[in-house]
C-alpha cells in the first residue's frame, strides 16, 4: 500500500503527543501519554497509540516530523522542527489570518506572531519560571488537594474571584495559605489562580490579531479563554481544534510538505 | 551526518603564549616585590598604569576564565553565602568566592602560579557598572592597599566637552593619588607613547573584527571571546600589536583562501550581551550545526577605543573610555547596531539577558522592539548569564535559537 499520510510526533516536557493526517491535512487520529524520562520510549508509544486509535497502518505513514524538547529523540522521524515552528503551522492552517498564538504548556508557555502570510514575525518564551504555566496551576491543586479535572468547573461556580499578585508560585501558595486562614472559598482561589496565569500570559508581548490559544493546560480549562477575552478587551480568543495536539498537527503538515 | 567542526587559527598557539606570559610576569612581579602590580577594570585607564611603570592584572579576565572553565557556579555560592547578591555580577561573586576557597584557575593552567598576583594598588572606572568598585573595594580591605578610581558618566547622549573635561580631570588626580600612594611618577612622552600603541592595539582589533564582514566570514563572535585576550589585558604594549599583526594576516590569508568559519553559512546574526562563558563550545558548535554565522558582537567591538591619541593623551584617554557602548544612551545604541547592520550585513539579533549584569543586557527597556519596528530587522532574546549556569536553561536557549534561524529562513 502506498504511503498517503504524515504523522508529527510533539515530545514535550510533560506530555508527548502525536497526530497523524491525510494530504489534506484532515486529522485522522490523535494520542496522548506522558513524556516521562524515555522520550524515545514515549515517541513509539503515543505513535503506536495514535495509529490503533485510528486503525490505521504504520505502512500508510509516509514522512514523520518530530517536534517539542525531545525532538531529537525520535529515531523514526525525517526530520524536527521546533515547537514555536510547528505551532504556528499548526494554529495557521485552522485560521489563515494574522494570528498570536498562545501556548501555555505544562513548563512553558510561547506567544508567536504571525503576518496573513503565516510567516513568524516575533515569539517569546516565558522565563526559566513556573509561574503561568501549567507547573503553577499543578502546584496550587496538590497544596489545596484537588484534582486537576475538577479545577475548570469550580473556578465557573466563582462569584468572589481572589487575586493572586506574587509571580512566584513558592509565593503564590505562602498568598494562598494567607487567603485561606482568611476564608476565602477554594473555588474563588481557583479562578485567582486561572487569573495569574492569564496575567502572567499576556505580560510576556504585545498581543495583536486574532488569538488562538493551544497546549494541554487550555484542553482542559477553556475558562482561560473567556478570561484572556475579558482581559484583552474584547479581541477574539478562541481555542484551537484539538488544542492539546496542535503541535503535533504543525509538525505533521510540515511532513507533508517535505 | 559529519558535523562540521570549529576551525582553529594558527595564531591561537601564540595567543596561548601572550597570555602564559602576561601571567608568569604578573607572579614574578609578585615573588620580587617589583614592578608594582595594579589591578585594572577591563575598561579601565590601563594606559595610564602602564605608563606609571605598573603592571597590570585584569580581575574580569580572571573571572571569565572561571566561567569558561565551568569553575565558576561552584565558587559564587561562597560570595552569595557572606552577602553578595546572586541577582549582582557574576564575575565578583565567582571571583570573590575562588578566592575565599583559596582556588584560581591560574594554577592549573600555568604550572608554578599558586594565587592570583595581589596588587599595591586597585584602579576601577564607574564607566561598565557600580559592581567594579564593591569587588575592588573588597579586595582593598582585605590586603589592606588603596583603592581609587574613576566615577563615570552613565546614560550618556552624546559626548560633550563637559564630559571629557570631567573625566580627564579625575584621571589627572588620580595619577598624582597613585604616585601619593605607590611612589611611581608620570611621564608624559612615556604616557603619549603608551596611549599610541594601545590605539594602534585597537585599530588592529577593529581590523580582526571587521574581517567578518567578508562573506563568508573567516571568523565569528566566538573566536572574538577568545582572540580578544591581549587586546583586553596587553593593550598599550608592543605584544599585543604584534600579535595582532600576525592573527590579521592569517585572517587575510583565510578570505583570500575562501576559508569559512561556518561551512555553507547561510545566516548572518549579531550577538548582542555578555557571553555565556560555560557554553562557549556548545554554543559555537549549535551555530556551526545551524549554518549561521555570529559576524559580530558589542562585546567584543567593546575594547576598540578609537579616540586615543599620543598628541593628546589625557581629552582622548577620557574621550574614549567616555564614548564606549556601555556608558551610552539607547538612542546611541539604536544607531550603533544600524551602523554594525551596514558593516556587517547580519539577518537578525541574539539578545542575551544576562540575569547578572543589566549592564550589558539592552533587552530590558525595549530596544530590540523599538529597533526592529524601525528596521525590520527580528530578534530573539534568551535567558542566560555569563558566569552562573544557574539562570541558563540550555534546552530553552537551543529552542529559542533554532526557532529564530527557522524564522529567518522563512524570509529568504
Ligand atoms: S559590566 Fe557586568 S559583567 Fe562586567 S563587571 Fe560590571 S556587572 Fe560584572
Amino acid at each position: 500500500m502506498a504511503a498517503d499520510l504524515f504523522a508529527g510526533i510533539d515530545v514535550g516536557s510533560t506530555t508527548t503527543k502525536a497526530a497523524i493526517i491525510d494530504r489534506d491535512g484532515r486529522l485522522l487520529a490523535e494520542a496522548v501519554d506522558k513524556s516521562g524520562y524515555d522520550f524515545a520510549g514515549a515517541a513509539d508509544r503515543v505513535f503506536a497509540a495514535a495509529l490503533a486509535a485510528g486503525n490505521l497502518e504504520r505502512q500508510r505513514v509516509g514522512k514523520v516530523v518530530s517536534t517539542g524538547y525531545g525532538r531529537r529523540n525520535v529515531a523514526f522521524a525525517d526530520e524536527s522542527r521546533t515547537e514555536i515552528f510547528c505551532h504556528a503551522t499548526g494554529a495557521y492552517f485552522h485560521f489563515p489570518e494574522a494570528l498570536t498564538i498562545i501556548d501555555i504548556g505544562g513548563q512553558d508557555n510561547k506567544i508567536i506572531r504571525v503576518n496573513a502570510q503565516g510567516e513568524r514575525e516575533t515569539f517569546a518564551m516565558n522565563r526559566k519560571c513556573a509561574a503561568g504555566t501549567g507547573a503553577f496551576i499543578e502546584e496550587i491543586a496538590y497544596r489545596l488537594g484537588l484534582e486537576l479535572g475538577e479545577l475548570n468547573a469550580m473556578a465557573e461556580k466563582s462569584e468572589h474571584e481572589v487575586s493572586i499578585g506574587s509571580f512566584c508560585t513558592v509565593f503564590s501558595c505562602t498568598e494562598i495559605l494567607g487567603l485561606l486562614r482568611r476564608g476565602a472559598k477554594p473555588e474563588d482561589i481557583v479562578k485567582g489562580v486561572f487569573r495569574s496565569v492569564v496575567k502572567r500570559v499576556i505580560e510576556m508581548d504585545t498581543i495583536a490579531g486574532k488569538v488562538v490559544l493551544t497546549g494541554g493546560v487550555v484542553a482542559y480549562n477553556p475558562i482561560i479563554a473567556t478570561m484572556m477575552a475579558e482581559m484583552l478587551d474584547g479581541q477574539e480568543v478562541v481555542i484551537a481544534p484539538h488544542p492539546q495536539v496542535v503541535g503535533a498537527f504543525g509538525a505533521a503538515l510540515t511532513a507533508s510538505r517535505l | 551526518m559529519a558535523e562540521s567542526k570549529i576551525k582553529r587559527l594558527q595564531t591561537t598557539k601564540l595567543m596561548k603564549k601572550v597570555m602564559a606570559d602576561h601571567f608568569y610576569e604578573l607572579d614574578a612581579a609578585m615573588k620580587a616585590g617589583s614592578p608594582k602590580i595594579a589591578w585594572c577594570t577591563s575598561v579601565g585607564p590601563a594606559e595610564l598604569l602602564r605608563a606609571m611603570g605598573f603592571l597590570v592584572y585584569f580581575p574580569e579576565n580572571h573571572a571569565a576564565i572561571l566561567g569558561a572553565t565551568r569553575l565558576a557556579t561552584e565558587y559564587i555560592p561562597v560570595a552569595n553565602a557572606i552577602g553578595y547578591s546572586p541577582e549582582i555580577c557574576s564575575y565578583l561573586t565567582a571571583d570573590i568566592g575562588a578566592y575565599l576557597k583559596g582556588f584560581t584557575p591560574l594554577s592549573k593552567a600555568y604550572e608554578g602560579i599558586e594565587s592570583i598576583p595581589k596588587p599595591d594598588v586597585l584602579v576601577y572606572n564607574t564607566n561598565q557598572c557600580r559592581d567594579v568598585k564593591d569587588w575592588f573595594e573588597w579586595y582593598a580591605k582585605r590586603w589592606n592597599v588603596p583603592c581609587l578610581g574613576i566615577e563615570s558618566y552613565v546614560n550618556v547622549g552624546e559626548v560633550t566637552e563637559t564630559h571629557v573635561a570631567g573625566i580627564a580631570g579625575q584621571m589627572k588626580k588620580l595619577a598624582e593619588d597613585l604616585t601619593a600612594v605607590t611612589g611611581n611618577r608620570l611621564d608624559m612622552d612615556k604616557l603619549a607613547e603608551v596611549v599610541d600603541m594601545s590605539r594602534k592595539c585597537s585599530d588592529l582589533w577593529r581590523d580582526v573584527l571587521e574581517m567578518a564582514a567578508n562573506k563568508p566570514t573567516p571568523l565569528t563572535f566566538f573566536d572574538g571571546t577568545i582572540h580578544m585576550g591581549p587586546a583586553v589585558v596587553m593593550r598599550g604594549t608592543q605584544v599585543a600589536i604584534d600579535y595582532y599583526e600576525t592573527l590579521l594576516d592569517e585572517l587575510r590569508q583565510w578570505v583570500k583562501d575562501g576559508v569559512a568559519a561556518v561551512e555553507g553559512e547561510k545566516y548572518r546574526v549579531y550577538w548582542e550581551g555578555m557571553p555565556i562563558w560555560g557554553k562557549l563550545r556548545e554554543n559555537a558548535e549549535l551555530f556551526l550545526r545551524l549554518k549561521t554565522a555570529v559576524v559580530a558582537s558589542t562585546y567584543c567591538n567593546s575594547w576598540i577605543f578609537s579616540a586615543l591619541d599620543g598628541k593628546d593623551p589625557w581629552n582622548s584617554m577620557a574621550r574614549a573610555y567616555t564614548e564606549l557602548f556601555i556608558v551610552r544612551d539607547d538612542d546611541y545604541k539604536e544607531e550603533y547596531f544600524l551602523k554594525m547592520k551596514e558593516i556587517f550585513d547580519f539577518d537578525g539579533i541574539i539578545f542575551h539577558d544576562a540575569r547578572t549584569c543589566p549592564n550589558n543586557s539592552n533587552c530590558r527597556y525595549g530596544l530590540p522592539q523599538r529597533f526592529q519596528e524601525k528596521t525590520g530587522v527580528p530578534f530573539v532574546t534568551i535567558d542566560g548569564d555569563l558566569n552562573d549556569l544557574r539562570c541558563y536553561s540550555e534546552e530553552q536557549a537551543i529552542t529559542k535559537i533554532e526557532a529564530f534561524i527557522e524564522q529567518l529562513g522563512e524570509r529568504k
